[in-house]
């Protein structure tokens, strides 16, 4: 059995700049990208995902620890010799060269022979649907061609990793959403292992198999999108994936203790002190006051999203919670500001957050 | 595609109106340009007359002494005109050297400044432009001091112990070539930056991922696409250098002629116009030819991508 990992970074710093203006954009990232999966590098701008893609394809060099494809240290080795390709945030294409000169491009730098370069590129035009394109030149394609061609000219040489560097941002909604079912259904087909770069959460959690989560120059957590997004490891997560409750609390016996007195039961509690409990808002129903655990609310506020509304609920001790409800068919959840009404959490849902 | 009435008649507004923007640029050219020239094609063709000028009848012994000359011996006998044939000669050699040596020089020059930080590159642009500043003839006697036996460059190097007896750079093609490329230095860095400046330097990376080596992101990516200011630098360079008249007489001392110098000679001590003006429209048909088949070359290179 070969290397199970198609990256793997282990201890990699990146600082940019000298002496005490250094910024560390990677600090002691270590990561293991497994061969065929589509990985996501999730995390605001500047916490370092897209410097982390850079140094995979070679475009800089670490300032300490290594890289490896395959299980081959490729830490110093300049971008031409990396079986890895880019597809550029701004594509990047050739703009002297045709749609299928562009595709070409990588494979005649390999030294290919004519017949396979001409053959390779016809079934990657074939295989982003830009056949009848071929001889235009890419000045003359729209946003979402531009970004078809790129991929296949990445793809033509047959990397062993694909980098995609942001791809989807400069296109507008309803063509990234066909662009995400493209991207998985090109990666099931070449079996190519992605790394997709994105701040995008929704993209992330829709597209990947696996995501890394980053801030700050480090990886705050891995793992499957279900993993991630219901067992955040810590507040930044938490905050950064989707939406969430933090509520301060104190631990206690057999859970924890809310500001307003409320006891939440949450499994595998260590320590003791103050902490943050977090809820997602799906996770908050609304109940009847005479129900066990019914923590008492005042609403405070209501806002329609179409599918949900958000309840925003005041606990006695004034802290805030927001509840999403499911909006009934006829858009109105019966609610009043000011109302009082009953919550609780839905059990097991809640977590214990270290900051 | 159809259009209506009132577009046509606004794309005819349009260009009614761009011709008559135009026409005080036309004037001026039709007469500045073409008047000159002409005068000239007609004194080619008429007798050279004693003390210079020309005499209202027909010949074409200008043309005619353009290549030959009568045998100085035999008179009645013609001979090629070694003595014009090497003018010409070295004008096209120094002036394609001088071509080709700015762009070596240029090319890395607009590089560097084209990659810059923003704030300095105007910084940049303005010391090569600061020798236009100063008078064509001033910089050339400067360079001559900086050439000469007795200039910086043979008083350091004899200094040096490096050679013994100074070296003779002023008064030969050499000296010439060395001016040329000074002087005409800035009209090939400056298109050159124009083009790489709107270079994309991220191109550079996508070849470079593409398994392209640096030579080959050079000659693949770079230059194809910067093509543009090539080729306007070059011309901007080879055509005044190719009529050069002051550079060769200071630095060349009058006996390293070239095209220019042989023509302003014809007008002055020669008492040749007919000659002269043969030369020039001679002079004209080089560089137009030159011209046509360099921007020829460059678009087919173009259009095969």
């Amino acid at each position: 059995m070969t290397n199970q990992n198609a990256v793997e970074a282990r201890n990699v710093i990146k600082a940019f700049g000298q002496g005490t203006s250094a910024v560390r954009a990677l600090d002691d990232v270590s990561v293991n990208i497994q061969r065929g999966e589509f990985f996501t590098l999730l995390g605001p701008s500047g916490c370092g995902k897209t410097t982390l893609l850079r140094l995979i394809a070679g475009f800089e060099m670490p300032s300490g620890g290594t890289i490896l494809l395959e299980g081959t240290d490729i830490t110093y080795l300049p971008p031409n010799q990396r079986p890895v390709n880019t597809v550029f945030q701004s594509y990047a294409l050739f703009p002297h060269l045709s749609v299928a000169q562009n595709i070409s491009f990588g494979l005649e730098m390999q030294g290919k022979p004519a017949a396979e370069v001409k053959a390779r590129t016809d079934k990657m035009l074939a295989l982003v649907q830009m056949e009848a394109m071929a001889g235009r030149k890419t000045s003359q394609l729209s946003g979402g061609q531009q970004q078809r061609v790129a991929l296949a000219r990445a793809l033509a040489p047959q990397p062993k990793v694909l980098l995609l560097d942001e791809p989807l941002s400069a296109l507008d909604y309803k063509l990234r959403k066909e662009m995400q079912i493209e991207l998985k259904r090109l990666q099931h087909e070449t079996g190519i292992t992605f790394v997709f770069v994105t701040h995008d959460q929704e993209e992330a959690l829709t597209m990947s198999d696996r995501v890394g989560v980053m801030s700050a120059g480090k990886l705050q957590q891995v793992g499957t999108p279900r993993e991630i997004y219901t067992r955040p490891v810590n507040r930044f997560v938490a905050s950064f994936i989707g939406e969430t409750n933090f509520l301060p609390a104190s631990v206690v016996p057999g859970g924890v203790k809310l500001g307003c007195g409320a006891v939440i039961a949450v499994e595998g509690l260590s320590g003791q002190g103050a902490t943050t409990l977090t809820i997602r808002p799906e996770q908050v129903r609304l109940v009847d006051a005479a129900e066990a655990e019914a923590i008492p609310a005042t609403v405070t506020n209501l806002v329609y999203f179409g599918t949900d509304t958000h309840c925003y609920l005041a606990l006695p001790d004034g802290a805030e919670v927001v509840a999403r409800l499911q909006s009934p068919s006829n858009g109105e959840v019966g609610l009043q500001q000011g109302q009082k009404v009953a919550l609780r959490f839905v059990p097991g849902a809640a977590q214990v957050l270290a900051d | 595609m159809t259009m209506s009435p009132a577009e046509i008649e606004r794309d005819k507004a349009s260009t009614r109106n761009a011709w008559a923007l135009s026409t005080p640029a036309l004037i001026l050219l039709t007469f500045a340009a073409c008047g000159p020239l002409f005068i000239m094609l007609v004194y080619s063709f008429l007798t050279k007359g004693q003390y210079g000028n020309v005499i209202g009848t027909f010949s074409l012994d200008g043309w005619r002494s353009i290549l030959t000359s009568e045998d100085i011996f035999d008179p009645g006998v013609t001979v090629w005109a070694d003595a014009h044939l090497s003018i010409f000669w070295r004008s096209v050699k120094l002036s394609v050297l001088t071509t080709i040596l700015t762009l070596a020089i240029g090319f890395p020059t607009a590089w560097f400044i084209a990659t810059r930080p923003p704030k300095s590159r105007p910084l940049w642009l303005f010391l090569i432009t600061i020798p236009f500043w100063t008078n064509l003839l001033i910089r050339t006697v400067a360079i001559f001091e900086v050439i000469r036996n007795e200039g910086v460059i043979n008083t350091l190097l004899i200094w040096a112990s490096v050679i013994s007896a100074p070296l003779q750079i002023t008064y030969t093609d050499t000296a010439v070539f060395i001016g040329m490329v000074y002087v005409y230095l800035p009209l090939m860095v400056l298109p050159l930056f124009a083009s790489i400046d709107r270079f994309d330097m991220r191109l550079i990376e996508a070849a470079h991922d593409l398994y392209a080596s640096r030579m080959a992101v050079l000659r693949r990516v770079i230059l194809p696409i910067v093509r543009p200011g090539v080729i306007a630098g070059s011309i901007l360079v080879f055509v005044p250098s190719l009529g050069a008249v002051v550079t060769p007489r200071i630095l060349g001392g009058g006996k390293n002629m070239m095209i220019g110098n042989f023509i302003e000679l014809q007008f002055g001590q020669g008492r040749n116009w007919p000659l002269g003006a043969a030369l020039s429209m001679t002079l004209l048909v080089i560089v137009t030819v030159a011209l046509l088949f360099y921007v020829r070359v460059s678009s087919r290179e173009n259009a095969h991508g």
